[in-house]
């Protein structure tokens, strides 16, 4: 019984809990950032696999690590300007679009992928992102080593977190973007472009979410496999809610999910005999599901959250 | 055409406006609109629900694109210029304001963030701060609209956002200001120091264009009105020298036959409430320990400044909640639970106090609007499939019957305009003959027209022997409707007194919270 409970002290887990929680942080951010500016963006399971795919090749043929992150987040953005155009302008449901690009972005990638590698039994590698070598914490017990096993991939999304919460919190392009979500009448009478304040916000969330499939390719592992997103994208968007659309909170979130990811996967080798793996395996789910029960009843949804506006027309 | 012609106005132009035309499909909402306004003047648009007078107030604010004609403006120099259309941020720029009639803020946002919204580049890092607030601070203290400016605009009430909303255009120097029906929603203390306001505005150069369909209100203030009819300029003129009836007739057309009001002959009482309390304690719209008798054939007006217990009221009565203390009787029937059917099967008819929210589905069509409270009757639904064409056959009457202007029962009701959609909701309810009527503000935001209709329908129901409460903010809609009134405030109720013994002055001086609560 200890054992189970001694995992928690152990360095190893709380590094796998940063690593699983990455790209959902990634994920959250671009979400609630889709979500701020009132558009549901249910792409993002493909934008993940476009951008696990394209940060991927992008090194692969030779770019460095940071220009494929680039290139991801630019493929991400372009996947996102079609879901804005496709909703914003030209008004069209939110959930089938959003469905739809993420069908045609998986699909994308993967017949890119068989294209670019028709004959290959064991995926290609690059060399990816390389372990921190932070001077002073590295020093330190515990802390040092949890560090020595992260990326500057994961420093990045940290960065997303602060950065996107001074956004919207402190800048008057976070205003605009907050007040777009609520109701774009008040923005449209400010004199600012209702279509153009939620297509930038659908690009940009949906390079940060392009981001977190990249973050698999380019730091969690060396390769591009097939299903390698395995449903990741909606796991951030049930955590968007969990997170009441704050950046913070979404960082808590994705942290929270990653522990417990991090946990069931230790616990099944001590428990493994007695209680089958695939319980263990539910146990992030069944939290989400049960965090969304909990905080979704007095969830504040951005008002105008998928409500298409059409200047001129009441 | 212009009154003044002969002794030219020394104010100089500041906003004109040359054949206006704006047409939805083939309907002509504005009509070749001419319209000058000069600087510190107040003008006045007036016209009946759906005359256009918003669609001409959005072209000139940019929300729409006018098909035919021009808008020019003064710039700084006070010459004119035109003014592109179809651009809120030119409009802005320009000088011009709008109060929408429905609000445009956002309620996340505090009323300060509303205020700034737009006002800087979107790329800049840093939300004006110390020197917005002193610009605002300093407005509130010229123009009297003190507001928090630090809570969500959720939070604050109809007339604090209307505040925010007028500070928001005064944050950006308008030399125009457009109020569309600013008052509807203000109690009458609101709508006097709004008054007051606008006065000063004008006197230091702004020019106002005031809509309301509250006559009185533009005789007060304005001086010179435009009215407009089927989208047509009909008349341009001072106010001096005009009154209601010549205004109302102006807008509709042809005279509006005076209200008769024959006398009352109370019967049983329909509705009883006994030391009733309703709603939690610590909400401010709460009832508490009411008492109140409404009988057949007559009707009893509630005033009060809204949110001081006539919501509660209101809902106790339509069945949306249960008293917590005492004792309400229907016709005897003691009304314990919230059960809103039960309610409209025991004869309550209920006019809620927003049609588009509560007494309408906007997508729902016209016929269907008109069945939605006895869907499960037989005379409208056989084995759970509905008779389409008796429903149809019944809504097409009553469209004829209550003068419901639209294109048909199979419209959808969300295109009509507010008073038609008024008139639906009231055919609903005075078709089933109920017992007692619950009207809710049955006329906010209803051209006088209308008003008139649906105040026509209450006394007739009053004369079939229905029991009418009727709760509202209008004073004078109270007094020309009611036998008795009531006053409430901060959740208690004044004892029903015969209207012919109050004046306005003293029900006012209730409604601010004297002499209600203690023994009458
Ligand atoms: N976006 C729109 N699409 C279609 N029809 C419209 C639109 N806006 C207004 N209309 C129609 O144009 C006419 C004029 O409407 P408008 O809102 O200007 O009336 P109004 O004078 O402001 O009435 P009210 O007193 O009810 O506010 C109405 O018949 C209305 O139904
Ligand atoms: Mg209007």
């Amino acid at each position: 019984m200890w054992e189970a409970l001694d995992i928690l002290t152990q360095a190893n887990f709380w590094a796998a809990t940063l690593r699983i929680a990455t790209p959902l942080i990634f994920g959250v951010l671009g979400a609630l950032l889709c979500e701020r500016a009132g558009v549901l963006n249910l792409g993002i399971e493909g934008i993940f696999v476009a951008g696990a795919l394209s940060g991927w090749l992008a090194v692969y043929l030779g770019l460095p690590l940071w220009g494929g992150v680039l290139v991801a987040a630019g493929v991400g953005a372009a996947f996102g300007l079609l879901h804005g155009v496709l909703t914003v302008p030209l008004g069209l449901s939110q959930h089938v679009t959003g469905i739809g690009v993420t069908l045609l972005a998986t699909s994308l990638a993967y017949f890119g992928y068989r294209v670019a590698f028709p004959n290959v039994a064991t995926p290609p590698r690059i060399e990816p992102f390389a372990p921190l070598d932070v001077p002073v914490l590295g020093e330190l017990p515990f802390i040092g080593p949890i560090l020595a096993q992260q990326t500057g991939f994961t420093v990045l999304a940290f960065a997303c977190v602060g950065g996107l919460a001074f956004v919207l919190a402190r800048t008057p392009l976070g205003l605009a973007l907050r007040a777009v979500g609520d109701n774009p009448e008040a923005v449209e009478a400010q004199g600012l472009s209702v279509v153009g304040l939620r297509i930038g916000a659908v690009m940009a969330g949906s390079a940060l979410m392009a981001l977190g499939g990249a973050f698999l390719t380019l730091s969690a592992f060396n390769a591009f496999y097939f299903g390698m997103i395995n449903g990741r994208g909606w796991v951030c968007i049930a955590l968007t809610v969990f997170a009441s659309w704050r950046p913070g909170k979404a960082l808590l979130g994705a942290l929270l999910f990653g522990a417990l990811d991090a946990y069931q996967l230790r616990v099944q080798t001590i428990a493994g005999g007695v209680v089958p793996s695939q319980i263990f395996l539910m146990l992030p789910y069944i939290f989400s599901i049960a965090a969304l029960v909990l905080v979704a009843r007095r969830a504040d949804y951005p008002r105008a959250l998928m409500k298409p506006y059409f200047k001129g027309q009441r | 055409m212009h009154p003044d012609s002969r002794h030219p106005d020394p104010r100089p132009l500041v906003l004109s406006l040359t054949g206006i035309t704006k047409r939805f499909g083939s309907l002509v909402a504005n009509d070749a609109i001419d319209l000058d306004v000069r600087a510190g003047e107040i003008v006045a648009l007036l016209g009946e629900n759906g005359a256009g007078k918003t669609t001409l107030m959005s072209i000139l604010f940019g929300h729409y694109i006018a098909d035919e004609g021009s808008v020019s403006i003064a710039d700084a120099d006070g010459k004119l210029a035109p003014l592109p259309g179809g651009s809120a941020q030119a409009a802005l720029a320009a000088g011009i304001g709008m109060v929408h009639q429905h609000f445009a803020l956002a309620e996340n946002l505090t009323g300060f963030e509303n205020i700034v919204l737009g006002t800087q580049s979107l790329w800049s890092l840093k939300l004006r701060g110390r020197g917005a607030r002193a610009k605002i601070s300093r407005l509130m203290a010229e123009s009297g609209l003190a507001v928090d400016l630090d809570v969500p605009v959720a939070r604050l009430s109809v007339g604090e956002q209307q505040r925010i909303e007028i500070l928001k255009a005064l944050y950006r120097d308008v030399r125009v200001l457009i109020l569309d029906e600013p008052t509807a929603v203000l109690t009458p203390q609101e709508a006097d120091s709004l008054a007051a306001t606008v006065r000063a505005l004008a006197g230091k150069g702004l020019a106002v264009i005031f809509i309301s369909h509250k006559l009185h209100e533009v005789l007060a203030l304005c001086e010179r009105v435009v009215v407009l009819r089927g989208g047509a300029k009909v008349a341009d003129r001072p106010t001096a020298g005009a009154d209601r009836a010549t205004l109302a007739e102006l807008m509709v057309g042809r005279a509006i036959p005076p209200r008769e009001r024959p006398p009352s002959i109370p019967g049983a009482p329909v509705l009883s409430l006994k030391s009733v309390s309703v709603g939690a304690p610590s909400a401010r719209d709460r009832l508490e320990d009411a008492d109140l008798e409404v009988c057949g054939g007559e009707i009893v007006g509630i005033a009060g400044v809204s949110g001081n217990g006539q919501g509660a009221l209101a809902a106790l009565v339509a069945g949306l909640a249960a008293p917590r203390a005492g004792e309400a009787l229907l016709d005897g029937a003691r009304l314990a639970a919230a059960d809103p059917a039960g309610r409209v099967a025991a004869g309550v008819g209920r006019i809620p106090e927003d049609r588009h929210r509560d007494g309408t589905i906007g997508a729902l069509t016209v016929a269907e609007n008109f069945v939605l409270e006895t869907i499960a009757a037989p005379e409208n639904q056989r084995a759970g499939l509905l008779r389409r064409a008796a429903i149809r056959a019944r809504a097409a009457e009553a469209i004829k019957a209550y003068d419901v202007r639209c294109p048909g029962p199979e419209a959808a009701i969300r295109a009509l305009s507010g008073g038609n959609m008024q008139k639906v909701v009231l055919a609903r309810v005075l078709e089933r003959a109920p017992r007692l009527v619950l009207a809710h503000q049955p006329t906010r935001g209803l051209d006088i027209g209308a008003t008139t209709d649906v105040h026509r329908r209450l006394i007739a129901a009053r004369g079939r022997g229905a029991a009418v409460l009727l709760i509202s903010e209008d004073l004078d809609e109270l007094f020309a409707l009611s036998d008795r009134i009531a006053v409430v405030h901060a959740g208690h109720l004044s004892p029903a007194l015969p209207a012919e013994g109050l004046d306005v002055r003293t029900v006012g001086l209730m409604m601010a919270g004297h002499g209600v609560g203690e023994a009458a």
